[in-house]
């Protein structure tokens, strides 16, 4: 296996905001790769700057052996993105915008032709090549950018939240798409998201990324593996009570958070009646009780202390003061 | 070349297809020329220049159509900027300044494709071209109108976050620039303190250049002129590209 991204102690600010800090990881040849977080953790940042949109405050990568800073061209040669908000012409053709994709990577008129025919059947868009790309659903416009993504032989493909706003369906369909890609093509693939889901299904390694730190570098396996066990949620008026009551040894680690106390264990199922009749003998209320196997929402809860919406939520009205801050 | 010419192709499909944007910037010019000219052409006497005032009236209203197309094509950036497709464009291994100049040649290409109609719907009311060579001055100067007021529009785009100021930028910049080049009245008629004021507009040049091509007669040395206009171009240019390289997305 050969290295096809290599990450060193990238930082990138924003004034007083810390956006990116101080990564470093190594990407190898035809992973996918997923680095998940919640919105405005600095995934965006990361893509930017791999992608040479952004220069890094410090730190450097490299893509394919190319440094980012010191060969901006060498570097988007070899990169397809997928950005986070479309990016495509809606007046033209879905031809029209592959054509002209093409036609700025300056791939032969012949070539260019054979490949746009066979990623648009790739895709499934041929019966649609020529309609204006207004008329196109939310899904069908993800598939023709992954396409145009794909027009120019790239080795490494970004996709920025490509499933962002689509319906389930659609959804598992270009999960389908990108394992494929990646198994047949052999394109390393390093895609973002905040759902859980998408990380666990799609990618070889998953990075956890909050604040724009890396909290958490494994497969999706290893770190649910990591949490000890299956998870028990009980929701009780006296979630202190709770921890105090289950102090025991086959009891990996008990967490309160908010009014729920979560708990992970091995064999969750043999220890539920045990659990019950503990706190029932020590006359703890219990609400609710639910067991799951692990998450990577556990991951990431056992990591930050908080779950993935309640740091959206936090980071919303950071973004939004930091937003006030740079238009004045 | 290919690719100042990838993104001309692209401006072009646009343009075609915008059938109603078409329509929508003849109609302003035209009816310029038709009730101004019509309306006034037996109430103003113009010193020198013959009696005609649809005839002076042509050149100003094709210098006009091509000044507001290609100001609006240069902005459109801004929507590729927010619908965007211009992230797209940037992330291509290609430079910023091939980018630009597509954009400008497309932009000014659209706008003299604008004039251009205006100049044949005239043949219609009034325009005699008896001199093929002034013909061509006057698409020459059409072609230094529109290429440097798209690089005027990518200028300012490059600056602008989002159309709020569009508006603005036609209202106190574009329309004063038109207002003042003598596409209306002869600036010789104007008081004497405004007349030198229309000598600091670019327009005024491009509009007597025009003038010059079609009718043969000016107010402005054709010389001075092209000059003028041509000195205009390579700055805006150079000013465009300059400030669309440090576009920020």
């Amino acid at each position: 296996m050969t290295v096809a991204l290599h990450i060193e102690n990238l930082t990138r600010r924003f004034n007083d905001l810390v956006a990116v800090d101080n990564i470093s990881f190594d990407i190898e040849h035809g992973e996918i790769f997923g680095l998940l977080g919640p919105n405005g953790a600095g995934k965006t940042t990361t893509l930017s700057m791999l992608s040479t949109m952004l220069k890094p405050t410090s730190g450097s990568a490299t893509v394919n052996g190319i440094d980012i800073e010191h060969d901006e061209d060498g570097v988007r040669k070899s990169i397809g993105i997928v950005f986070q908000d479309q990016s495509l012409d809606e007046e033209l053709t879905a031809w029209e915008n592959m054509d002209f994709h093409g036609r700025l990577y300056r791939i032969p008129a012949d070539i260019r032709k054979q490949r746009i025919t066979e990623l648009l059947r790739l895709v499934e868009l041929e019966d649609r090549k020529n309609d204006i790309v207004k008329t196109f659903s939310g899904g069908m416009r993800r598939r023709l950018e992954i396409a145009r993504g794909l027009l120019h032989h790239p080795s490494v493909l970004f996709l920025d939240e490509p499933t962002l706003g689509l319906d389930p369906q659609t959804r598992n369909h270009l999960w389908q798409y990108i394992a494929t890609l990646a198994r047949e093509k052999g394109i390393t693939i390093i895609l973002t998201t905040h759902y859980m889901e998408e990380a666990d299904q799609l990618c070889n390694r998953v990075a956890i990324i909050d604040h724009g730190k890396i909290i958490a570098l494994d497969t999706p396996q290893n770190l649910k593996d990591g949490i000890g066990g299956d998870v028990v949620t009980i929701r009780s008026p006296d979630p202190a009570a709770i921890v105090a009551a289950l102090a025991e040894p086959w009891i990996t680690r008990v967490e309160q958070h908010n009014d729920e106390v979560i708990v992970s264990l091995q064999n969750a199922e043999q220890h539920i009646s045990t659990i019950v009749t503990l706190l029932n003998t020590k006359q703890v209320p219990i609400q609710s009780i639910g067991i799951h196997k692990p998450t990577l929402e556990d991951v990431f809860l056992s990591f930050t202390g908080k779950t993935i919406r309640e740091e959206e939520a936090n980071h919303k009205t950071k973004m939004r003061m930091f937003q006030r801050m740079v238009r004045h | 070349m290919d690719i100042i010419y990838t993104i001309w192709l692209r401006n072009m499909k646009r343009y075609i297809r915008s059938k109603s944007r078409i329509i929508g910037s003849i109609s302003m010019p035209l009816f310029f020329l038709l009730f101004l000219g019509f309306g006034l052409n037996s109430v103003v006497q113009l010193p020198g220049i013959g009696g005609n005032y649809i005839v002076f009236l042509i050149p100003g209203m094709v210098a006009m159509s091509v000044l507001f197309t290609s100001v609006f094509s240069g902005i459109q950036i801004i929507w590729d900027k927010q619908f965007g497709f211009l992230k797209e464009t940037l992330v291509a291994p290609v430079s910023r300044l091939e980018i630009m100049l597509g954009q400008t040649l497309g932009g000014a290409t659209t706008a003299v494709l604008q004039g251009f109609m205006i100049l044949v719907l005239s043949l219609f009311i009034g325009l005699h071209v008896s001199n093929p060579g002034g013909f061509l001055l006057a698409l020459g100067f059409m072609v230094l109108i529109g290429i440097s007021f798209t690089a005027f529009g990518i200028a300012i785009a490059s600056r602008m976050e989002d159309m709020t100021g569009f508006q603005l930028i036609m209202n106190f910049v574009v329309f004063p620039l038109f207002g003042l080049s003598g596409a209306l009245f002869p600036i010789s008629s104007l008081p004497a303190w405004i007349g030198p004021i229309t000598l600091f507009d670019p327009l005024t040049y491009g509009v007597e250049g025009i003038r010059y091509g079609l009718t043969g007669v000016s107010q402005i040395n054709p010389l001075v002129c092209g000059a003028v206009i041509g000195g205009f171009t390579v700055v805006m240019t150079i000013l465009g590209a300059f400030l669309f390289r440090k576009i920020k997305l």
